[in-house]
C-alpha cells in the first residue's frame, strides 16, 4: 500500500487509511471542525489520487472502528459474502469507481457486489467521484422495499408527507394532513415529528393517521417518529403503527448516545410482527445525516463520509422500508453551504444505494446555514434524476415545528412532471379516484385540503 | 375531525347530489371562489410580507368548503390554504417564504444593539470566536473564554454569587433585542422578592451555551443562568431560551441544564417568562440541582 504521492514536486505523505480517506473527502466544514480536513487543494488531491490506487481489500481491512469495540463493525464484517468479495477485493478502488460506471456493469452486477463490501470500501469509492458520478452510478441502482405498497420501483418517485405541529395539536395535524394529501403526497410514508416523546401524544396522533387511512383507503404507511422506546410502549398499549422509527449512528457508541442498542431494535422489529399495522416485511425507518457521529464524539477519529457510509451498514441489517439522510439539518459546522450540503446528498444518496438500502433524503437547511430555497430545489432535482426514492414534503417548504425548511408539498409534482416520474402505483391510482390527480397531473382540484372534510372517507 | 357534525351534514348533503357511486368528480361538487387571494397590493399600495397577517393569509382560490379551509387554518402556523400556480408555489406565497427566510438571516448574522446592551447597563466579553463565520462554524471556540477575558469577569463581576445571569447572542441577536429589556427587569425583581442575591450581569458576543460553565467556575456562582438567541424559523425570529444550571462545569452533561425556551411574543411573553425562571431558580436553589434531576 503507497500511502504518499508528488504533485508538481512536492510530496504528499499520509499517515494511514483513516488519513487518506477523510483527506480525500470534498471540503466539509464537520471535517475541518475534527480537524481532519486536507489544508489545501493540492493535499485532497493527493489524497484522492492515493485512495484510488489501494486496493478495495485495503479499505476491508481498515475499518474505522476497531472490530472488537463495535457491533456496527462486527455485524458489518461478517456480514460480507466472501464469495462477492473475492471478485473485487484485488481492484484498485479506482479501477473499482471505472467498473461501477462502465456500460458493461449491470445493476444485477452491482447488487452482487454489494454483497461482498463493507462501508468503507463504499465510502472510499464516493470520494473520487464526481457529482454526476454519483447521479449516474446511483441511477443503475434501484432497492425496492414493501410495507403496505411497494417503494423504489423504477420510475416512481415518493413522497414522506411531514404535518409537524409546534404543540402536536390533533387537528393541525390533520389540517396539513390533508393539505398534503390534496397535493398528492405521502404515497412513501405519512410521519410526524413529535414535539412530546411520550407514549399517550404519539398513540393519540397514530390513532388520527390510522383514522384517515382506514376512512380514505389510502394505499400508503404511518408512523410518528418518537424515540424508539416510546414507540414501542405505545404499540403495547395498542397504537396503531405500520413502522417503527429510529436516528441512528454509524458506531455503536453514536448509537448508545442516542438512547438505543442494536437488541433494542430486534424488540421493535419483534414487537411489530406481533402487533404492527403493516403488511411488510420491511417495517424500519431510519434516519442519518453527516456529521452526527462527531457531535456525539462517537466518530473515532473517522471523517463524516465513511461515519455516513456505515450508518447504511448498520441499517442493513434490518431490512428496513425506508432510509433518508436529513442533510441540511445538522447546521453549519457540518455543512457550511449549498455547495457542501448539496454534496452530501449526492453521496447519502450514492453510498446508501451501493449498500442496498432504499434511499430517500430529507432535502433541506436550517437558517444559520449558507443555503436556501433554489439549492435545496436543485439539490431535489438532481437526486430525483438520480433514482431518489422520496423525499419530504412539508407545507410550503416551512416546518412549524423542527424551524426548519424542507421540500414544499407542491414540489414533487413538478419534479415527477420534468422528469416522468410517478407516484407508487396504487398511490397514484388513490389520487384519481379522490379526482387529484389524472394522466400523470394534478387537477383542478389539488391543492383544497377541504375535499377531505365534504366526506367522511372514500 | 376537524368538526364533526358539520362534516358529516356536509357528507349528507354531498353524497345526495353526487349519488352513490362513491367516487367524486372535479366536476360535481359546489365551488366557492375567492378571486383576489393572490393580490400583493391593499389600499393601494404594496403589503408588508412580513406581517403575521400576510403569513397567515388563505391564497388558496377555490375550495369546495372555503369556511372549512379557514377553520382549518385556524389549526395551525402551518403554510396551508396555499393554493398553487400549475403545480408551483402561488406568487404571493413564494414571495412571503423569501421575505421571512431573509429575515430570519438577518436575526443570524447581525449584532445585538449596542445602544440596548448601554441601556441594560451590560458591558460585553467575547468569546474565542473572532467573527460571525467562526462563531457559526466552531461551536467548540464559541464555549471558551481566554485567560484575560476571565480576569476581565474576576475584576467587574461580583464574585461567589447565588445567582449568576448574563446574556449571549446565540443563534439570533434579534431574540436578545427583542426580549431581555422586558424579560430581565420581570427576572431580577422576581429574585429580589423571593431573597436571592444576583451578581453583576453582563453580555457575551459570539456565545454557545456551555460557555456557561466557563462562566460558572470563574465567578464560582452557585446557580449560573444564561439568555440565549435560538436558532430563527420562518415563524419567528424571535424565540430566545434561558438555560439554567446548578453549580456548573466545564464537561458535566447536557442533562444537567434546566431550560426554559420558546420566550417571545407568540410564545411565552417575557415578561411571564422572567417571573416563571426566578421561581424556577429558587427551586434550583433549594433542590440544590438542576435539569434530569429536578425532575426526579
Amino acid at each position: 500500500m503507497i500511502l504518499k504521492t508528488t504533485l508538481a514536486g512536492r510530496t504528499y505523505a499520509f499517515k494511514d487509511v483513516k488519513d487518506v480517506m477523510a483527506k480525500a473527502n470534498e471540503q466539509k466544514s464537520g471535517d475541518v471542525l475534527a480537524g481532519l480536513a486536507a489544508e489545501t487543494d493540492s493535499e485532497r488531491i493527493a489524497a484522492k489520487e492515493v485512495l484510488a490506487n489501494m486496493l478495495m481489500s485495503d479499505l476491508r481491512e481498515h475499518p474505522a472502528v476497531d472490530y472488537d469495540i463495535d457491533d456496527v463493525t462486527r455485524m458489518d464484517q461478517d456480514g460480507v459474502d466472501t464469495a462477492q468479495y473475492n471478485r473485487i477485493k484485488n481492484m484498485t478502488v479506482g479501477e473499482f469507481r471505472e467498473w461501477l460506471l462502465s456500460y458493461d456493469t449491470t445493476e444485477a452486477d452491482i447488487k452482487g457486489a454489494t454483497r461482498g463490501m463493507t462501508a468503507e470500501m463504499v465510502a472510499g469509492v464516493a470520494k473520487i467521484m464526481s457529482n454526476l458520478d454519483l447521479v449516474y452510478a446511483a441511477h443503475k441502482i434501484h432497492v425496492e422495499s414493501e410495507c403496505n405498497t411497494v417503494a423504489g420501483r423504477r420510475g416512481t418517485f415518493s413522497t414522506r408527507l411531514q404535518p409537524n405541529h409546534p404543540t402536536d395539536d390533533v387537528e393541525g395535524i390533520t389540517a396539513s394532513l390533508y393539505e398534503g394529501l390534496s397535493y398528492g403526497c405521502g404515497d412513501m410514508l405519512i410521519g410526524l415529528n413529535p414535539v412530546n416523546d411520550t407514549s399517550a401524544s404519539c398513540k393519540a396522533i397514530l390513532e388520527r393517521f390510522d383514522d384517515v387511512k382506514r376512512r380514505w383507503q389510502i394505499p400508503t404507511q404511518i408512523c410518528v417518529l418518537a424515540h424508539i422506546t416510546t414507540q414501542m410502549e405505545a404499540v403495547r398499549q395498542g397504537a396503531p403503527t405500520d413502522l417503527i422509527f429510529q436516528s441512528i449512528a454509524g458506531s455503536q457508541k453514536g448509537n448508545e448516545s442516542f438512547g438505543f442498542t442494536t437488541e433494542t431494535i430486534r424488540e421493535a422489529q419483534a414487537l411489530l410482527r406481533e402487533k404492527g399495522t403493516a403488511k411488510g416485511p420491511n417495517v424500519m425507518y431510519f434516519e442519518t445525516g453527516q456529521g452526527s457521529e462527531l457531535s456525539s464524539d462517537s466518530h473515532f477519529g473517522a471523517d463524516q463520509v465513511t461515519m455516513e457510509a456505515r450508518c447504511y451498514a448498520y441499517a442493513k441489517q434490518f431490512q428496513p422500508f425506508m432510509v433518508n439522510t436529513v442533510v441540511g439539518f445538522i447546521g453549519p459546522e457540518y455543512l457550511y453551504d449549498s455547495k457542501q450540503v448539496m454534496r452530501a446528498g449526492l453521496e447519502d444518496h450514492f453510498m446508501a444505494k451501493l449498500s442496498g438500502i432504499p434511499m430517500g433524503c430529507d432535502c433541506c437547511y436550517t437558517n444559520h446555514m449558507m443555503a436556501d430555497q433554489n439549492d435545496l430545489e436543485t439539490l431535489t432535482l438532481s437526486l430525483a434524476a438520480a433514482g431518489c426514492n422520496y423525499v419530504i414534503g412539508v407545507p410550503a417548504s416551512d416546518d412549524v415545528m423542527l424551524n426548519y425548511q424542507s421540500n414544499a408539498y407542491h414540489d414533487a409534482a413538478a419534479v415527477r412532471e420534468v422528469l416522468g416520474l410517478h407516484p407508487i402505483a396504487e398511490f397514484e391510482r388513490w389520487c384519481e379516484r379522490v379526482g387529484i390527480m389524472e394522466n400523470g397531473r394534478l387537477t383542478d382540484r389539488a391543492g383544497d385540503p377541504s375535499i377531505f372534510t365534504e366526506r367522511s372517507g372514500l | 375531525m376537524v368538526d364533526e357534525k358539520l362534516v358529516a351534514s356536509i357528507t349528507r348533503a354531498v353524497l345526495e347530489q353526487i349519488g352513490s357511486a362513491g367516487v367524486t368528480g372535479a366536476c360535481c361538487a359546489p365551488v366557492a371562489h375567492r378571486g383576489d387571494a393572490g393580490s400583493l397590493v391593499q389600499n393601494g399600495e404594496l403589503i408588508d410580507l412580513r406581517t403575521q397577517e400576510n403569513k397567515t393569509a388563505i391564497t388558496l382560490e377555490r375550495a369546495q368548503n372555503m369556511d372549512m379551509v379557514e377553520q382549518m387554518r385556524k389549526t395551525t402556523p402551518a403554510r396551508i390554504g396555499v393554493g398553487s400556480a400549475g403545480p408551483r408555489l402561488r406568487t404571493r406565497t413564494y414571495l412571503t417564504l423569501r421575505a421571512d427566510h431573509a429575515g430570519a438571516r438577518d436575526a443570524v448574522f447581525r449584532d445585538v444593539d449596542e445602544d440596548l446592551l448601554a441601556r441594560m447597563g451590560l458591558f460585553t466579553v467575547q468569546t474565542l470566536c473572532s467573527d460571525r463565520n467562526e462563531h457559526l462554524t466552531r461551536p467548540d471556540l464559541g464555549r471558551q473564554l481566554s485567560e484575560e477575558t476571565k480576569r476581565e469577569l474576576r475584576s467587574k463581576c461580583q464574585m461567589s454569587p447565588q445567582v449568576q445571569v448574563y446574556v449571549a447572542d446565540g443563534l439570533s441577536s434579534q431574540a436578545i433585542d427583542a426580549n431581555i429589556e422586558d424579560f430581565l427587569p420581570a427576572l431580577m425583581d422576581g429574585l429580589q422578592d423571593l431573597g436571592i442575591q444576583t451578581g453583576t450581569p453582563f453580555f457575551m458576543r459570539y456565545g454557545r451555551v456551555p460557555a456557561m460553565d466557563v462562566v460558572s467556575e470563574t465567578l464560582d456562582a452557585e446557580v449560573t443562568m444564561v439568555l440565549v438567541g435560538e436558532r430563527p424559523g420562518l415563524v419567528t425570529a424571535n424565540s430566545m431560551s434561558a438555560y439554567i444550571a446548578y453549580r456548573a462545569k466545564v464537561g458535566m452533561p447536557e442533562g444537567r441544564r434546566t431550560v426554559v425556551s420558546n420566550i417571545h411574543s407568540g410564545g411565552v411573553p417575557a415578561p411571564e417568562a422572567g417571573a416563571h425562571v426566578a421561581q424556577l431558580i429558587k427551586t434550583i436553589l433549594e433542590a440544590r440541582t438542576s435539569g434530569v434531576d429536578l425532575q426526579r
